[in-house]
């Protein structure tokens, strides 16, 4: 089957009473992983809902174009932003599966025109999640000068049952610019494998910062590569994570330097708690006497003059890490 | 009036090293009590072990707070009786938004409390309230949030461990200000400081050598005595206390002798 939405309706009120309870579920979903409801349904904002299989919103505004068509077990999407064009707004994207199992496999492709700029805002929700796959393959190309900015936020249950594998592939050309936020810290994040690879142009800027916090027995992998390729191309990895209980995250960062001029860093703090482990790669590539990368990383326990400053304001030990850790990958 | 904080016979080991040396101090509310002494005298040492940082328990003495022996109780405890520090080199804090940060000891949250601790720094509440206490601030704009979080808790005591260093000279007049509304407050403060400007409001000023107090009353006094005594030292034999450790225990000893004789 393959239409260009299943449906196309703003604001999100549907009197299709097969979608109604979706729709309920799906925003309530939304609005747990940090969503703004107000700003999902705005006129001028472009919204992209996807709720398992099913496409229950796509709406589009001028400069940018989505289209979406169903696939098995999940949705195949093309988000195109014209040639200069300058979304005011950030543009809402909604992923979520709400039974306690299910597989949801998001294929994206995105492409953002020469000059454009545009800022996206995704936020996934599986709050039932027992035995559920998240996977999502997108392919992004960001055309000479322009500029894309991707924020997603997870919104997770308690009993993690659900594997998370988001699988980026990136190319930003002449003095484009991509940043990547990925944000996992609410809920039991389950099983998250983040594979990302980024080919960055001359003059291009690409910033990955990825935030998550496992708990339980929670899996938190990372595999950035960022290759800059052209001259002065700049490229960071910023890598915050807290494991506490049995957690454990892995972080394999890779930066290359393969031009003249180009700048790359990679830093990662990663807290420990409990028996929660963690470990830390970064591998500097550098192919180009004129190119500089570095990395910097602290993994570990808590600060301890952090704790015991915050300590002499009154908190208590627990209260301290916590909020260290909560403001860490805010 | 009766003293809020007192140190009595305090030894302090780190490693081999006698740190404190059976060191008295009493601070009163309501009064600046300066600490002088060059680096390395004990002074830091000395509010850590106030405060019951880690490594810094002593071996032998008592720490009393309001007659009460707080010398094993852990720095949140001593917090909430109403003992904090002001950092020499503060923290930083990844995410942590500043008004938040300056909001934690307070014991009433309030912005309009938080906004007036930054404006008693000369801080903009606009500017830095949502900042980050991250490595984007300057090291004097973490002291100065660095005494605008303690002086929102209004403490009964309040350590401040060089105040001063890494603040610009034209501030130093409102550092002195904030320090003198504390006590005002009636915070009883310990101030540790190289700065003339600021020993001179001091209630009172101790001279610190070699871990222990070897000259305490008014201000004015105590840097004399710290001129004629301690820089002639320094001048002859250079600025290293173990250089100084004998001709300084006679000097500690003829003070005494003296008092003794009075």
């Amino acid at each position: 089957m393959k239409t260009k939405t299943q449906s196309k309706f703003h604001p999100l009120k549907s009197s299709a009473p097969i979608w109604a309870s979706e729709m309920a579920g799906i925003m309530e979903a939304y609005r747990k992983a940090g969503g703004n409801l107000e700003q999902l349904q705005a006129q001028d904002v472009a919204t992209l809902v996807v709720s398992g299989d099913q496409v229950l919103v796509s709406h589009d505004i001028a400069g940018i174009q989505f289209s979406a068509e169903r696939i098995e077990n999940g949705v195949r999407a093309k988000i195109e932003v014209g040639a200069n064009s300058v979304i005011a707004k950030p543009v809402h994207l909604c992923f979520g599966v709400l039974p306690q199992e299910g597989i949801q496999h998001i294929i994206a492709d995105y492409h953002i025109g020469e000059g454009a700029q545009v800022k996206f805002l995704a936020h996934c929700s599986f709050p039932n999640a027992v035995k559920v796959e998240h996977l999502m393959n997108a392919t992004i190309q960001i055309e000479k000068n322009a500029l894309m900015e991707y924020t997603e936020e997870h919104f997770h249950g308690e009993k993690g049952g659900i594997l998370v594998k988001p699988t980026t592939r990136v190319t930003v050309e002449k003095r484009g610019t991509y940043r990547n936020t990925f944000s996992l810290v609410r809920g039991s994040i389950g099983e998250m494998v983040i594979d990302v690879k980024v080919d960055a142009q001359e003059n291009a800027l690409v910033e990955l910062h990825t935030k998550a916090f496992g708990i339980h027995k929670d899996i938190v992998k990372v595999n950035e590569l960022i290759r800059l390729n052209g001259n002065n191309a700049h490229g960071l990895a910023k890598t915050r994570i807290a494991v506490k209980d049995q957690a454990l995250s892995e972080v394999v960062t890779i930066t290359e330097g393969n031009a003249p001029g180009v700048k790359g860093h990679m830093d990662c703090t990663e807290i420990v708690r409990d028996q929660g482990k963690a470990t830390n790669n970064p591998i500097v590539l550098v192919s180009n006497a004129l190119a500089q990368v570095t990395h910097e990383a602290a993994i570990g326990t808590v600060n301890r003059k952090e704790l015991e400053t915050l300590m002499s304001r009154g908190l208590n030990e627990n209260e301290a890490v916590d909020l260290i850790i909560r403001a860490m990958i805010r | 009036m009766n003293s809020i904080l007192d140190v009595k016979q305090v030894i302090l080991y780190r490693d081999k090293y006698e740190i404190l040396k059976q060191l008295n101090l009493q601070l009163f509310p309501y009064q600046i009590h300066t600490l002088l002494g060059i680096n390395g005298s004990g002074k830091s040492s000395l509010a850590y072990t106030i405060m019951g940082l880690e490594g810094y328990k002593p071996q032998k003495g008592k720490v009393l707070f309001q007659g009460k022996d707080i010398t094993k109780l852990p720095v949140d405890e001593r917090a909430r009786m109403g003992i904090t520090l002001a950092w020499q080199e503060p923290a930083r804090f990844e995410g942590l938004p500043i008004g938040k940060y300056i909001s934690l000891g307070m014991s009433e949250v309030s912005e309009k409390k938080v906004n007036e601790a930054l404006e008693a720094v000369a801080l903009s509440p606009r500017a830095y309230a949502y900042r980050s206490l991250d490595k984007t601030l300057s090291g004097g704009e973490r002291k100065r949030v660095e005494l605008a979080a303690v002086y929102a808790m209004q403490p009964k005591v309040a350590i401040l461990d060089e105040p001063d260093s890494g603040i610009d000279v034209l501030s130093i007049q409102d550092i002195g200000l904030l320090i003198q509304r504390m006590a005002q407050h009636g915070s009883a403060v310990l101030l540790i400081t190289h700065r003339d400007e600021l020993v001179q409001q001091s209630d009172v000023a101790s001279l610190m050598c070699m871990g222990s107090i070897i000259y305490s009353g008014l201000p004015h006094k105590t840097m004399e005595f710290f001129q004629i005594n301690c820089q002639s030292h320094q001048q002859a034999y250079g600025s290293q206390p173990w250089s100084l450790n004998s001709l300084l225990n006679s000097k500690v000893k003829k003070i005494n002798e003296n008092k003794n004789s009075k």
